[in-house]
């Protein structure tokens, strides 16, 4: 049975300048006021659960990794420069540490000659239809935030992962590359497609009707 | 650069991702802008990869598995707690935490017992089976050891961080309130009919300190 889900509609804070609230917090931690850890790191745990489940894909496995992640976090606090964002920083650990695990299962041969096949090819959209803007409310409602889900979840691993970390973390291009140990080339080179993709995927769901109630024109597609 | 003259489709949908990004230069975007406008087809490739990037985008999909916060406290807790790292101002949040510690720990005291380091405290119960590498708090010039965040611990600003075997071995004895799962059983009283007296014991040592008393069994 699947595990019921949260969605914890707090912001995520970005990094501030000296004296903020969250410099305040790593100077704290770095002078040994522990209890403040989790305090600092709360704000991201969101973010750091879904790159562990980019590239991991299991939820038990993607959990684990983003505690270890934190762990070792909290170990190095004191290697954290103030001229990274603290939220790259985090996402950085928890990505080497969901790629060391994914390392042990022994899937990168086989994947490795998928990247080389598909990076090749490129993608041509699949579907013109006359488009609306979705409205943000349509986050509100569960399924349409599973289908979304569902959809980035079909994509192969190497678009998804880039995806995440651009989209949804939030990383710039070359944060991205550098979590990944890919080039810069590649992640807008999945990027494009892994967007591309998606849109399609979406617009394949509209006439499925997974967005059947929400309030466009008859006759229109939000692409 | 692309020429504006020669801009196709697939020119179009190659640099989509970056028009999106803003990352084209302004040849390329004033070229772009010039076949978006009359192209439908490449509006609608536009359109829907900003809705994707809008949608995903959003803090609402980023969603965790439900107890995933309390999980993450706890572990973070457990690890710095057991590195003596004085984690956490002993919060709420970290008592069951402890209980947890007592629950999990592999390595049981019995043997230690067998050494009879010296006891602090005359009227000391008996551990029983308490897990050598619980993490405990003790206190300077107090005579008994405790679940982190344990409200008898006394002059908390002297607190300090130790497994139950280091604890034992500096003569500390368990606390019979937050401890009191393993006190030993078999004695003549109860282990709550000495909690005032032992939970005295901390705020009043000197007169105790170095006092000797056999462990188990007395």
């Amino acid at each position: 049975m699947p595990e019921t889900r949260v969605v914890l509609n707090t912001t995520v804070a970005d990094p501030g300048q000296p004296g903020t609230r969250e410099q305040d917090l790593i100077a704290g931690v770095q002078r040994g006021q522990h209890e403040l850890f989790y305090e600092l790191v709360r704000p991201y745990e969101r973010r750091i659960y879904a790159a562990a489940l980019a590239i991991l894909r299991n939820e038990h496995d993607a959990e684990d990794a983003a505690q270890e992640a934190m762990l070792k976090a909290f170990a190095n606090i004191r290697q954290f420069r103030a001229e990274a964002r603290f939220s790259t920083w985090l996402i950085q650990i928890t990505v080497n540490e969901a790629l060391m695990r994914r390392r042990r299962e022994r899937t990168v041969v086989m994947e490795g000659i998928d990247d080389r096949r598909d990076e090749e090819s490129e993608y041509a959209p699949r579907d013109f239809a006359d488009w609306r803007e979705i409205p943000s409310e349509a986050l509100e409602r569960k399924e349409v935030r599973q289908r979304l889900a569902e959809a980035l979840a079909m994509l192969d691993r190497k678009y998804r992962e880039v995806f995440v970390l651009r989209d949804m973390e939030h990383l710039n291009i070359q944060e991205t590359a550098e979590a990944l140990g890919i080039t810069v080339a590649s992640v807008k080179t999945r990027l494009l497609r892994a967007r591309l993709m998606l849109r399609d995927l979406l617009a394949a769901g509209w006439e499925r009707g997974w967005f059947s109630r929400l309030p466009f024109e008859k006759g229109t597609k939000p692409w | 650069m692309v020429n504006q003259q020669t801009l196709n489709c697939e020119q179009v949908w190659r640099e989509i991702s970056n028009y999106v990004d803003g990352d084209v230069d302004a040849a390329l975007r004033s070229s772009m802008d010039e076949h978006l406008r009359t192209c439908k087809r490449c509006a609608s490739v536009l359109a829907g990869t900003r809705n994707v990037v809008a949608l995903y985008g959003d803090e609402r999909m980023l969603e965790v598995p439900a107890g995933f916060s309390r999980r993450l406290q706890k572990r973070l807790a457990n690890t710095a707690a057991v590195k003596g790292t004085g984690w956490a101002t002993w919060s709420a949040w970290l008592v069951p935490v402890a209980a947890m510690a007592l629950i999990a720990g592999s390595l049981q005291l019995t043997t230690l017992l067998n050494h009879r380091p010296a006891m602090k405290s005359q009227h000391a119960v008996p551990a029983k089976d308490i897990p050598a590498d619980m993490v405990v708090v003790v206190s300077s010039g107090a005579k008994l050891f405790h679940v982190p965040g344990c409200r008898f611990i006394h002059d908390k600003a002297s607190e300090r961080t130790m497994t139950a075997k280091e604890a034992m071995k500096e003569g500390y004895v368990p606390c019979p309130r937050c401890l009191r799962q393993y006190l030993k059983t078999g004695l003549t009283q109860r282990p709550g009919d000495q909690l005032d007296q032992d939970t005295d014991d901390d705020a009043d040592v000197k007169a105790d300190q170095g006092d000797v008393l056999g462990v188990a069994g007395q």
